[in-house]
């Protein structure tokens, strides 16, 4: 019981993560209704310049952990988000009312392109931090000694999860911004007819997205205490999942979607095997598309003859 | 046309400006800086500002280029920078250009009989030039995305080496069954999923794929895991081992033994079952079968309507394009004598999809050009190894922006009254399945 | 109810969530005979067509399609295709869904999927190019030959279909649907969009198949001038019941009827009631 409860706690943790970038790919997919394959990648970036950025300030003797989280996210978030505006702006708006298979090609190559500029930039080696964030709570010790417990970065890659969620919820519904991204959703052509700026709003949804993958691949880097450059594409396919399982388009929903892909995966790998815990994880999209293939949350599609 | 409209010195700067100020803050962290774990296992940095100055004023100066090039050019448009003439001229060489290139493809180990980098070059080169015609039945002629074709590819590859190795089968043997384990496979996977519109089908089959290698990677009492299989038996010529040996083909034609026979041996098997392919394509496209195809990929909701079954329509086309994999795969497998995981990521399935689509979805020619263009290109930057993919992604890109629907993008119609004409790529639909 | 009913629609209903769009209907379509229902915008009527060809499965009711033959095949229990392959039920759609990228013949040729396929062996025959194959094709293409002559296309046959103008996409389309050999052919509007000439030239077209053929015809309809010249029997639906039913005449009479379209449209009823005068 208490090796669940501490799997529980531990899946949650990766959830969040996965629920963060999977907002990307379902606000994205909303919008303009492609897979952006990139946005994998984009969480990698992101934790790179976090990583870069926190080992600035340490050199520069900076001993404040709260002033140095605070630093690092911001500049990750303004940086990632430039990087989201720029692969929107070259790869795929030139194609936005091309054929359907271009973008998502472009999409892939794009992906390639910024996996490939990591490595070449910063070399294909694993990059180790020393844990930033120490300490945490002992909830429960059983009687075989086995302990549960809750440590610190724990707490704050959730509350942060929470706090953005809540922020970004607003942000949706009850911003102009938002409305002119519901309107994009619905209807371009009408949108643009009266009067929001299609182009703008399009720009602005990357970037959110990518903002808040910078999030997940700053709470990547302190929870597991590495980044390299090939983990978007892993990270990605299954955040993906999660915005699928939790019903693509539904911002709840990709939160509940991350949720469950982390709880599922962490303990089927603590139960079951971890060499096929990415094979779970896969074979759960599949079979979620299969029987429910509008996801939790997502609004029935009805066909229309 | 007056240059009147055109915005002058002071736009272009400014355009330029803008994006190298993007370029500084994109670059900054991620270039400017480099990071190393030391032998400690602590990171450290180092500052890179001279090779960040370099690419930012890479990017200014590429800017102005740019804007000059598309202002020489008017108004930017896809059409402007394929002239249409190359197009029809295209179009109408097509007819010439097949046979020519069949000529010389057939010449190719005569002519380079030494060269052996040009003859193994053109064995990879066929070999994706017969994926591409195997995928083109999937997503060109059918309309069904999948991103998850190298499992299929896979399947073939690990089918002839568990065979041979385990059971001794040779391969003549383990080709056809090899081909029919993919197709199997496919209908497996399409069962379920066939269902599934659009890119939800593309990530259930990119799953598909991931899971396929995983297994591979996992498994490793059955298929060695990472280490992959070894020692894969060579293909015989119909039981004539291509071997020095006295009962090998050099021995029985009393003709010196040389390694180059069975590089040109190789050579001709993959052209020939990529002709096969090519030639069933073909065949199949003028048959009810592959008219049906077609028809569901332009609109599936009139398919049903006229009585046919789109989920045996759909079936067969995963099917046989998974068939096609297979069958290259086992070819893969006895060319390269081992194979692993390795060989059958992600990054292939999305090569081969490249190829298609960069031919023009459902030309033939279009993707065996696309192929040779695609696998040849990528050869060309051999020496500057890890920029290789970098090149290739961005080449990927541009390719989709310069020419979304492909090299050859008209149809031809598959039966006709009075005139055999193409039919424009506006009208033909991509599917949605 | 004494009349050779082709088609029989019993107390049919169809829900979607909380709206009902069809509500207990029950009408027949003769045999040979073309059937018109009518009725104001959202009135139910497309429902119905997508309730007969397969595309919805009815919330209840029944509906029997009685074959020359002698076989009854209950729809409600196909679903899609083989509406068309076993019930040969063919239908057109309100906005035109042809082939658009494949030629006008090429269009003709996938309507004779079925028949091709069992010609084909399966496709195993016509992949060695068995000669008994070789020769269905030719009797296909024949066929679809002989329809783009009536439908006047044939010097248009290896266009694309999406390069043709309006009114010949909706004559092919029926053409199309005419190439599966239906025994009841449903159209759904057909004249929308055409020009008075144009829609003569589709009435003529309706009445010749039904005359040459014998096939029965069920279609939804809004040009009055069209309905009132080629109908035998008129269905009037609103708000997802039957309000009326009867010889074009008698339907046109019908003060319920009047009172449907003048709530619906001025125009519409205007038209209803100016035909035929």
């Amino acid at each position: 019981m208490d090796y669940f409860a501490q799997q529980l706690i531990n899946g949650l943790v990766l959830g969040s993560i996965y629920g963060l970038i999977a907002i990307g790919y379902t606000m994205v997919y909303g919008i303009v209704g492609m897979i952006n394959f990139a946005h994998g990648d984009i969480f990698m970036i992101g934790g790179f310049i976090a990583l870069i950025t926190f080992l600035i300030l340490v050199s520069f003797g900076l001993t404040a952990i709260p002033l140095i989280l605070l630093v690092v996210l911001l500049v990750s978030m303004a940086i990632t988000a430039l990087y989201g505006w720029t692969v929107e702006r070259i790869a795929y708006r030139p194609l936005r009312h091309s054929f359907r298979l271009a973008p998502m090609l472009s999409a892939i190559g794009m992906s390639f392109v910024l996996t490939n500029y990591s490595q070449v930039a910063q070399g294909a080696r694993v990059k180790p931090v020393p844990p930033i964030i120490t300490g945490g709570y002992t909830l429960h010790e059983g009687a075989g000694g086995f302990v549960v417990q809750l440590s610190n970065i724990q707490i704050i890659v959730v509350i942060t999860t929470v706090v953005l969620l809540a922020l970004f919820t607003w942000l949706v519904s009850s911003t102009r911004l938002g409305r002119d991204m519901r309107a994009c959703e619905q209807d371009q052509t009408m949108a643009s007819l009266l009067g929001v700026d299609v182009d703008r709003t399009i720009s602005m949804t990357f970037v959110i997205g990518a903002a808040l993958a910078a999030v997940a691949g700053m709470m990547y880097l302190l929870y597991y205490g590495l980044v390299d450059f090939f983990m978007g594409f892993v990270a990605g396919i299954k955040a993906f999942t999660a915005a699928v399982l939790g019903g693509i388009g539904s911002l709840p929903g990709a939160m509940l979607g991350g949720l469950l892909i982390g709880l599922i995966e962490t303990l089927w790998s603590a139960y079951f095997s971890v060499e096929y815990k990415d094979v779970a994880a896969f074979s759960i999209l599949i079979v979620v598309l299969i029987f429910l293939p509008t996801g939790l949350l997502g609004r029935p599609e009805v066909e229309k003859v | 046309m007056q240059t009147s409209r055109a915005p002058g010195v002071a736009f272009i700067f400014k355009k330029a400006l803008i994006s190298a100020l993007v370029a500084l803050v994109l670059f900054s962290l991620m270039i400017g800086v480099r990071t190393e774990a030391g032998s400690d296992g602590q990171l450290t940095y180092w500052t890179r500002f001279g090779d960040l100055a370099m690419m930012v004023a890479t990017v200014f100066g590429g800017s102005i280029v740019v804007e000059l090039l598309r202002q020489w050019w008017g108004p930017v448009g896809t059409v402007r920078v394929v002239p249409p003439q190359v197009t029809s001229a295209l179009s109408l060489g097509a007819r010439l250009v097949a046979p020519v290139l069949l000529i010389f493809t057939f010449l190719v180990p005569v002519i380079f009989y030494n060269e052996r980098y040009i003859l193994d070059l053109g064995i990879l080169v066929l070999t994706y030039v017969m994926l591409g015609w195997g995928l083109n039945v999937v997503v060109g002629l059918a309309g069904l995305l999948d991103l998850g074709y190298v499992a299929f590819y896979a399947v073939g590859a690990y089918s002839y080496a568990l065979l041979a190795t385990n059971f001794g089968l040779s391969f003549w043997i383990c080709l056809p069954l090899a081909g029919i384990l993919a197709a199997f496979w496919g209908v497996l996977l399409g069962f379920p999923v066939l269902r599934l519109r659009g890119d939800y089908l593309a990530i259930v089959t990119l799953a598909f794929g991931e899971i396929i290698r995983l297994v591979l990677l996992n498994w490793q009492s059955v298929t060695g895991g990472p280490n992959g299989v070894t020692g894969i038996p060579r293909p015989t010529m119909f039981g004539i081992p291509l071997s020095p040996g006295d009962d090998g083909l050099a021995a029985m034609l009393r003709i010196e033994f040389s390694p180059t026979h069975r590089i040109v041996f190789l050579f001709y098997l993959i052209l020939a079952l990529a002709l096969l392919t090519n030639w069933v394509t073909i065949r199949l496209r003028r048959l009810p079968i592959g008219r049906a195809w077609e028809a569901l990929r332009e609109d599936e909701v009139a398919c049903r309507a006229l009585g046919i079954n789109t989920t045996t329509t759909k079936l067969t086309a995963f099917a046989t394009g998974a068939m096609f994999g297979g069958l290259a795969g086992a070819f893969f497998a006895t060319r390269q004598g081992f194979i692993s995981p390795e060989s059958f990521t992600f990054h292939e399935s999305a090569l081969v999809l490249a190829i298609v689509v960069l031919g023009g979805m459902g030309s033939q020619l279009g993707v065996a050009l696309a192929a040779l263009a695609m696998i040849g290109g990528f050869e060309l930057f051999r020496g500057l190894d890890q920029y290789r993919m970098l090149v290739f992604g961005m080449a990927m890109v541009l390719l989709m922006i310069w020419r979304p629907r492909g090299l050859i993008g008209h149809r031809a119609p598959t039966v006709f009254l009075e005139r055999n004409q193409a039919i424009s790529s506006d009208l033909v639909k991509e599917g949605h399945g | 109810m004494s009349a050779d009913h082709i088609l029989s629609v019993d107390h049919l209903s169809m829900r979607f969530g909380g709206i009902v769009a069809v509500n207990d209907l029950s009408f027949g379509a003769e045999r040979r005979k073309i059937t018109a229902l009518i009725g104001p915008n959202g009135a139910g009527k497309t429902t119905v067509f997508n309730c007969i060809t397969g595309f919805y499965k009815p919330t209840s009711g029944s509906m029997r399609l009685a074959h020359d033959d002698g076989r009854n095949i209950q729809l409600e229990r196909l679903n899609d295709f083989r509406i068309s392959k076993q019930a040969k039920v063919a239908r057109t759609f309100q906005n035109i869904r042809l082939f658009p990228g494949m030629t006008a013949l090429e269009n003709l040729m996938v309507a004779q999927h079925n028949a091709l396929m069992r010609a084909s062996g399966l496709t195993l025959l016509g992949l060695i190019g068995a000669p008994s194959w070789r020769v269905a094709e030719k009797a296909a293409i024949d066929l679809a030959r002989t329809w783009l002559e009536r439908i006047g296309l044939l010097d248009r046959a290896d266009d694309a279909a999406g390069n043709l103008p309006y009114g010949d996409q909706r004559r092919l389309e029926i053409a199309r649907a005419m190439c599966t050999e239906p025994a009841l052919l449903c159209l759904d509007e057909p004249a929308a969009g055409l020009n008075a000439r144009e829609s003569a030239s589709l009435s003529e077209l309706l009445l010749a198949i039904r005359a040459n053929q014998g096939t029965s015809i069920l279609l939804i309809e809004h040009d009055m001038s069209v309905v009132m010249e080629i109908s035998d029997h008129v269905v009037v639906m609103d708000y997802g019941v039957k309000i009326a039913e009867g010889t074009p005449q008698h339907v046109r009479d019908d003060p319920k009827v009047i009172a449907a379209y003048l709530g619906a449209d001025e125009e519409e009823a205007i038209a209803v009631m100016e035909s035929g005068t």
